[in-house]
């Protein structure tokens, strides 16, 4: 495998009381995608948001291990969560974009963090995150009619473009396209193809044939256990463990 | 499918449907009624009150009627003329003294027994002069002109003269208050509540008890007003101050439990989308969360306030309901509302005050139901929909 770009070890995670998570031990490569499966409450979900400590929000979580991003500890007292952010990026299930206009979507965190500077600076920025996000050619006309204007689909590119114009390292995609029709998400896909040779992927998806087809690296989970990790390709058609084969073959879940 | 049982159980559900809406429309009906009867008695009563009978008569402007005032109108007139206007008229011949010297014919003021009488009400006017007005009335003499002095006087002893601008002016000085210091504390509280405290027992306590305030009859909260403002602060009493304060108390709680709805009505994914992006927590409530909540915060403040305005019990306590004559000019000054002035003069015995209560009411009422329209209107032109 080439080299890691995050580094989780033995990270279990509760809600209150109960386990979500029993000791988590996974490298995710760098600019590889990774798709995260298993079946609803698996803690795929869970795992994801730890990597940009969005589980902060939720009183009742409780973290033990660790997760190194480039060698160094996310959870570290040292670590501002704001900063984090900016490193490892989220694209939500739902697209999400705020109620502005599209071109406000985008630049609103470059703005934030001083990225750059209003004008052309800005412009500029926000054409070639929607480039990226192959969503220019569709709006490029309308960059002040407001976001939510736009179908399922564009939303959710937006959304993507919002998120690469900070610039991350790590892109994370929590079912990005389970509110998509299956143009829109293979649209999202090939998005996916272009973004890995920049950003450092990592989706949680339901639909096995999009982890199939999309991602470089596949991990099983099932009752907040890692069963499985290994190349997409060897994962789907020679799965170590029977619990994997039972998944991958629609014989539960 | 079409058996007989099951054709009685969709006939029972069928009826019981009918009768559930047989009956909100007539509750809908019955509400609606009350509605228009109250509305009709208010403006049949009030409606009066905006016009006022003058009488056509000679004033003497000399230096006998300088000395007393009575003396500026012959004598016959002197029981169906306003004595309260009547006595304006030596200040008003110190302020202008060509006139002194002059007599004229003009249009004035007549009593108020004299007002009922012609606009056919009861009234103690003695049957001489009811003769007297009948008289003047077949020369032209007299007439119902609009009643400025409704709008230009504060209150007064003779209900000719009598007027809303004290109060009116009194309520907007107490809103006022009311507005900038429930509303900027209540709006952050509820943020606070909602967005940054811990879900612990000491918020879990905050938030019984903020609910529990706002269900608390509001005289107490003219006592605490009392109590806090007045006794220990030391604002003067009857003022605009303390009114607007005690009232802001009582608001308080109105303002943050509708912020905090707003609040939680904004999605929870645009929470997260912006701290997807980095944004901290400031930066997420401010950008995003506020602005989206922004409509319905306004609507709520603006209907506590409305609430405020026509709140009378807890400004009895802090000496508002005063009898005010002169317009107030600063927050400090004695002065009364709306609502206060309504009640004093619904006490009265004079009957002419009748009219004037009613027609307070109205324009009480329809300050209240523009600023309802208005938190309507605000919301329909600042909702976003996504």
């Amino acid at each position: 495998m080439s080299k890691s770009k995050i580094n989780i070890s033995n990270l279990k995670l509760w809600y209150g009381e109960d386990e979500a998570l029993h000791g988590i031990d996974l490298d995710i490569a760098d600019k590889k995608i990774t798709s995260f499966i298993g079946p609803s409450g698996c803690g795929k979900s869970t795992l994801l948001r730890c990597m940009n400590r969005m589980n902060d929000h939720i009183p009742s979580c409780r973290i033990e291990g660790e997760i190194l991003l480039d060698g160094e500890d996310i959870y570290a007292p040292a670590i501002d969560v704001v900063q984090l952010r900016t490193h490892v990026g989220m694209v939500f299930q739902k697209p999400n974009p705020f109620p502005k206009s599209i071109y406000e979507n985008v630049a609103y965190a470059p703005r934030i963090h001083g990225l750059a500077r209003k004008g052309d600076d800005m412009d500029e920025l926000v054409e070639t995150s929607l480039k990226k996000a192959s969503l220019w050619n569709e709006v490029k006309e309308k960059l002040h009619q407001p976001g939510t204007a736009l179908s399922g689909g564009q939303q959710q590119r937006l959304c993507i473009a919002r998120t690469i114009a900070v610039k991350p390292e790590v892109i994370l995609m929590d079912e990005p396209c389970s509110a998509l029709d299956p143009i829109a998400s293979a649209k999202i896909e090939e998005l996916m193809d272009e973004l890995k040779n920049e950003f450092t992927i990592i989706i949680v998806t339901h639909s096995m044939q999009q982890a199939a087809r999309v991602s470089d690296n596949t991990a099983f989970f099932y009752m907040g256990n890692l069963i499985e990790f290994g190349k997409t390709g060897a994962l789907f058609t020679q799965p170590q463990q029977k619990q994997t084969e039972d998944y991958i073959t629609g014989r539960f879940g | 499918m079409n058996n007989q049982a099951s054709q009685q159980r969709l006939n029972r559900r069928y009826r019981f449907e009918k009768l559930f809406k047989a009956s909100a429309i007539a509750a809908l009906t019955l509400a609606a009624s009350f509605l228009i009867f109250f509305f009709y008695t208010m403006i049949s009563q009030g409606f009066s009150a905006l016009s006022q009978t003058e009488i056509l008569v000679e004033v003497h402007y000399n230096e006998a009627s300088q000395k007393s005032y009575k003396k500026a109108v012959d004598k016959s007139y002197r029981k169906i003329v306003s004595r309260g206007w009547l006595r304006t008229l030596p200040l008003y011949m110190e302020d202008h003294p060509e006139i002194v010297g002059t007599s004229k014919m003009q249009w004035v003021t007549a009593t108020g027994d004299v007002d009922q009488y012609m606009k056919g009400k009861p009234n103690r006017l003695k049957s001489k002069y009811k003769k007297q007005i009948d008289q003047l009335q077949s020369e032209g003499k007299v007439k119902l002109a609009f009643n400025v002095n409704f709008f230009t006087n504060g209150d007064s002893k003779m209900p000719e003269l009598a007027g809303i601008k004290s109060a009116l002016v009194g309520s907007i000085l107490v809103l006022l208050v009311t507005m900038f210091v429930a509303l900027p504390i209540g709006v952050m509280t509820a943020v606070y509540l909602e967005e940054f405290a811990p879900d612990n027992r000491i918020t879990q306590v905050i938030e019984v008890n903020i609910n529990n305030l706002a269900a608390i009859p509001s005289i107490l909260f003219g006592l605490l007003g009392l109590a806090i403002f007045i006794n220990f602060f030391g604002v003067p009493r009857s003022s605009a101050i303390a009114g607007g304060l005690t009232l802001a108390l009582m608001t308080l709680p109105i303002v943050i439990i509708t912020t905090r709805a707003a609040l939680r009505a904004v999605p929870h994914t645009i929470r997260e989308a912006a701290y997807g992006l980095g944004a901290s927590r400031w930066q997420t409530v401010w950008h995003h969360v506020l602005p989206l909540a922004f409509p319905g915060i306004l609507t709520g403040s603006i209907i506590g306030l409305a609430q405020a305005m026509g709140e009378t019990a807890p400004l009895l306590i802090v000496g508002m309901m005063a009898y005010i004559p002169d317009t107030p000019t600063g927050f400090t000054e004695a002065a009364t509302v709306l609502p206060a002035q309504i009640f004093t003069w619904a006490g009265e015995s004079i009957r002419a005050y009748e009219e004037r209560t009613a027609a307070a009411i109205l324009v009480l009422l329809s300050i209240l139901l523009s600023m309802n329209s208005f938190a309507v209107w605000l919301r329909k032109r600042f909702e976003v929909r996504w």
